[in-house]
């Protein structure tokens, strides 16, 4: 009797497993939760390459990326897109991505290439600044912080919402900027940097919508108590755009100083032992084409890699670069990521 | 012939249990050997780790002292509601329950807005009392703090009590209560005597949910408790994800299994001690008639909407007012695809996508729960092994889960990492316990002498679980319902793994817009949240309906 329940077992789950077996002409593109593309330009490679695209989204980029590593023999899909600086030492170290060098990089500023070995691609770019209400600092008549260094002065006690580096991707880019600005060793590291701003009444919370929506500050929003949070540089142009009413203006703005903001580059690159190798090629080319690139801003709100990219008109009249982000090599984050975080929760937490 | 049908239970009972074999304990096991030997060595640097180390050990003993707490603080609340929910008709109870058991489906970041404009410093409660006493400060200061969190967890956790304790109450019947009325006991004697003994099944059952629930807490710590709060749940997404520390988040994942093992022993132990067989068949809830007996309503009454549905119409309030005027054009545009992008459907549509996982969950834990409390009613030692293996679902990290999911399930016939079956199939995982621990205390009551009986008259093995059982469970069938549709209808951590069309669920929704900076998005993800509510209040009042229908009033 039990060996008949176990073939109808087996049974009920072949039928499910072939539910969902491999086809032909598919492309599995593994991606993090935060992903999104203009429908007809996803449609637009299908219809040239004649494969059909899926999205396979793996949580936050940490997620994703430790997903890859654990499941390099048998890979999730053909591509994995997302993985960012801040994570892109782990991805290369565990040994996930076949090599392609795409012809379309030659359209691309050489500092996003990360070596020589070309196992990842530079897709998009985004800085972690700091935004402001900007009514608050008009009717205070306060000037904006010009370096990180500023944010310890008492005329801006109390004003600034941080996210948790442990547990948060702007929260961990923001530490980064303060660690390429103090340093951590010497007489005076990120970590006094860090204690003197506690001092100054710094509120760090968990996330970024915990710290967006619930603790950030906009003149007209009822919400908030802080005019200064750790955000994106696109993030006002994003207000903007997802504003009841476009047409009347920025109400926050980024502080993009020298060294007060952290570049985050997110790169692209065929998992090995993809399925689907050429179209995975095929679609590395596809999104450094400016049909994809100029959708990027307004479906993720980052920047294009590829130069001469005509960028939205509201991002055009919005959004502001920083010149000189603050710089930490992705070899240095990945050797040392764990050892600031913990040094920063036993300063921070306790 | 009797053999026979010895080996077809046999076979029903297999079900439940290659269910969860296959699906839950496979992967399980596949990540925790992946973590522990990853060199083909048995690496116990993890273990070595966490209890050197007075961080860990800290932690284990915030995660059981804010757990107990929480527990304590919903049972003492709930029960006295439940009483009053068992023996009381009064009107508008049954939309009271409903409210209650809302709480359970709404993302933590959208409580915590709504806790915000309640209980935050610029708050609804601290702009009253500044005005009521002209003070210049803000008295409730409650934003992350231990409080906090425990009000957070009797926020969530406060119907799975009422509605598992009420539901047995109600079956257990008052028949007891009223003897002991006739020979004299008062209001203290009644409580003591008659009323705690006869419900702690139910006590237990529902203090082990909600332990359980507040031991593995995440979003509540870090939201609502803040940084400097964490649980071994939060240590163990943390050290896997952030830290890709394997070994690690394994010692840590194993502890907190353990440690629910225990639980449940203990549980176990205790329960069978204290079961009484007392099913009256007469659910007799009347009105309330004396003085005493109406302040009991109306303080239930109060409770419930001071506690649970004040936020609620907080967060009502913020989805309908902009700057004070009040603006519905975030609900309008729920109907638009706004954006082109691919995963964006019309938030609406949503509905239907979760509505469906929902439903497949919901039947699939209403059966599988019932075999399974059959077969854990069943003495001997299979019964013992599965009660607590039914509940480790609840007590596994997600993440750590979800790992296991994507190196277990990667090959026919088991390729389910990729396919939306996985949504239904995880939800299934979760509801069960719920379901369980609604039914076992219900079925354990049914004295064997009613099937004896329906057997004497001639009822076949079928016939007794239609006329007797089923009817005598229906309400507690109808608890495990109501939970497993809520446990789907808010989960969203199996809803991101997938990327189809098909696995936008609402509160898939909700978490997108509410990643986006921007009124709009923001105000849109606030109606959703509205919508989200509004949804499960229909989901609740339909089960309800289907209950009288089906199995009929007792």
């Amino acid at each position: 009797m039990s060996a008949r329940a176990v073939s109808m077992l087996l049974f009920v789950l072949a039928i499910m497993g072939a539910a969902v077996a491999q086809e032909e002409g598919r492309l599995v593109v593994l991606t993090h939760d935060s992903f999104a593309m203009t429908e007809e330009v996803l449609e637009a490679f299908e219809a040239q390459t004649g494969v059909t695209v899926e999205i396979l989204r793996s949580g936050d980029a940490g997620q994703m990326v430790n997903q890859a590593i654990l499941s390099k023999n048998n890979p999730l899909g053909d591509l994995l897109y997302g993985v960012d600086n801040t994570f892109l030492s782990r991805a290369l170290h565990g040994e996930i991505f076949a090599p392609y060098e795409s012809p379309a990089l030659e359209q691309v500023d050489a500092n996003f290439i990360p070596d020589d070995s070309f196992r990842v691609t530079p897709v998009d770019y985004g800085d972690v600044c700091l935004n402001y209400d900007i009514a608050y600092f008009e009717a205070h008549e306060l000037a904006l912080p010009a370096s990180l260094r500023d944010l310890t002065d008492e005329a801006y006690r109390g004003l600034l919402v941080a996210e948790n580096p442990a547990t948060s991707s702007p929260g961990l880019a923001f530490l980064l900027a303060t660690i390429a600005e103090f340093g951590d060793d010497g007489d005076y590291t990120y970590l006094d940097y860090w204690q003197e701003l506690d001092a100054n009444d710094l509120l760090v919370v968990d996330g970024w919508s915990d710290a967006y929506y619930g603790e950030f500050m906009v003149t007209g929003r009822d919400s908030g108590t802080r005019p200064m949070v750790v955000s994106y540089a696109s993030s006002p142009p994003a207000e903007v755009y997802f504003s009841e009413d476009p047409d009347s203006g920025a109400i926050t703005g980024a502080i993009v100083g020298d060294n007060m903001c952290f570049r985050q580059v997110e790169y692209v690159g065929v998992l090995a032992g993809a399925a689907n190798e050429t179209a995975a090629r095929q679609f590395i080319d596809f999104m450094l084409s400016p049909a994809f690139q100029e959708e990027l801003p307004l479906n993720m709100f980052v920047f294009p890699v590829r130069e001469g990219v005509m960028l939205p008109a509201v991002f055009a009249e919005h959004a502001v670069i920083p010149e000189n982000p603050a710089y930490v090599a992705p070899a240095e984050i990945e050797a040392k990521r764990e050892g600031w975080i913990q040094a920063w929760m036993e300063v921070m937490l306790r | 012939m009797r053999a026979r049908l010895r080996d077809f239970w046999l076979l029903i009972y297999l079900i439940p249990l290659a269910f969860l074999g296959v699906l839950f304990v496979y992967p399980l096991l596949s990540i925790l050997d992946l973590s522990l030997r990853p060199a083909g060595a048995l690496d116990l640097s993890g273990f070595v780790r966490l209890l050197s180390t007075d961080y860990y050990v800290g932690t284990l003993l915030f995660t059981v002292y804010q757990a107990t707490l929480s527990t304590a603080a919903t049972l003492l609340l709930a029960t006295p509601c439940a009483f009053v929910f068992a023996r009381y008709r009064f009107r508008g109870k049954s939309l009271l329950m409903s409210l209650a058991t809302l709480p359970f489906v709404l993302p933590t970041i959208v409580v915590a807005l709504a806790f915000a404009t309640l209980l935050g410093k610029k708050g609804l409660l601290n702009d009253l009392a500044q005005t009521l006493f002209s003070l210049d400060y803000a008295p409730v200061q409650l934003e992350r703090t231990l409080a906090m969190i425990i009000i957070a967890h009797v926020f969530y956790n406060f119907a799975v009590a009422l509605r598992i304790i009420s539901g047995y109450w109600a079956t257990a019947g008052f028949s007891v209560e009223e003897a002991a009325r006739c020979l004299g006991a008062d209001e203290g004697a009644l409580w003591r005597d008659i009323r705690l003994p006869l419900i702690r099944p139910a006590l237990l059952s529902a203090g082990l949910l909600v332990f359980i629930f507040s031991f593995t807490s995440f979003g509540v710590i870090l939201i609502l408790g803040g940084i400097r709060f964490a649980t071994l749940e939060v240590q163990i997404y943390y050290q896997a994800v952030n830290m890709f520390n394997l070994p690690l988040a394994a010692a840590l994942s194993l502890v907190q299994i353990l440690g629910m093992l225990a639980m449940m022993m203990i549980y176990t132990a205790t329960q069978k001690k204290m079961q009484l067989q007392l099913a009256s068949g007469a659910a007799t809830s009347r009105r309330a008639l004396t003085g005493t007996e109406r302040l009991a309503v109306g303080f239930c009454v109060a409770l419930i909407a001071g506690l649970l549905i004040a936020p609620l119409i907080a967060l009502v309030l913020r989805s309908l007012l902009a700057a004070g005027q009040l603006d519905v054009a975030n609900y309008l545009s729920l109907t638009e695809k706004s954006r082109g992008s691919l995963l964006f459907i019309a938030p609406l549509e949503s509905i239907f996508n979760s509505l469906r996982f929902a439903l497949l969950a919901m039947i699939a834990a209403l059966i599988l729960g019932l075999i399974a409390s059959y077969m854990i009613e069943r003495p001997g030692r299979l019964a013992r092994l599965a009660d607590p293996l039914f509940m480790l679902p609840l007590a596994t990290s997600a993440v750590t889960l979800g790992f296991g999911f994507i190196i277990a399930l990667d090959e026919p016939p088991l390729n389910l990492r990729a396919s939306w079956l996985i949504i239904p199939i995880s939800h299934t995982l979760v509801a069960l316990p719920f379901v369980i621990r609604s039914v076992l205390p219900s079925l354990r009551a049914i004295p064997p002498s009613l099937r004896e009986a329906a057997r004497t008259l001639g009822a076949g093995s079928l016939d007794t679980l239609l006329t007797i059982d089923l009817p005598l469970l229906g309400r507690s069938l109808v608890v495990g319902a109501t939970f497993a549709f809520t446990v789907s209808m808010g989960e969203f951590g199996a809803s991101l793994f997938v990327a189809q069309r098909e696995s936008v669920t609402i509160p898939v929704v909700i978490y997108r817009l509410i990643g986006d900076p921007g009124q709009a998005s923001y105000r849109q993800a606030l109606a959703m949240s509205v919508v989200l509510m509004l949804v499960c209040a229909c989901g609740f009042i339909i089960i309800e309906r289907l209950r009288i229908a089906g199995v009929g009033e007792f």
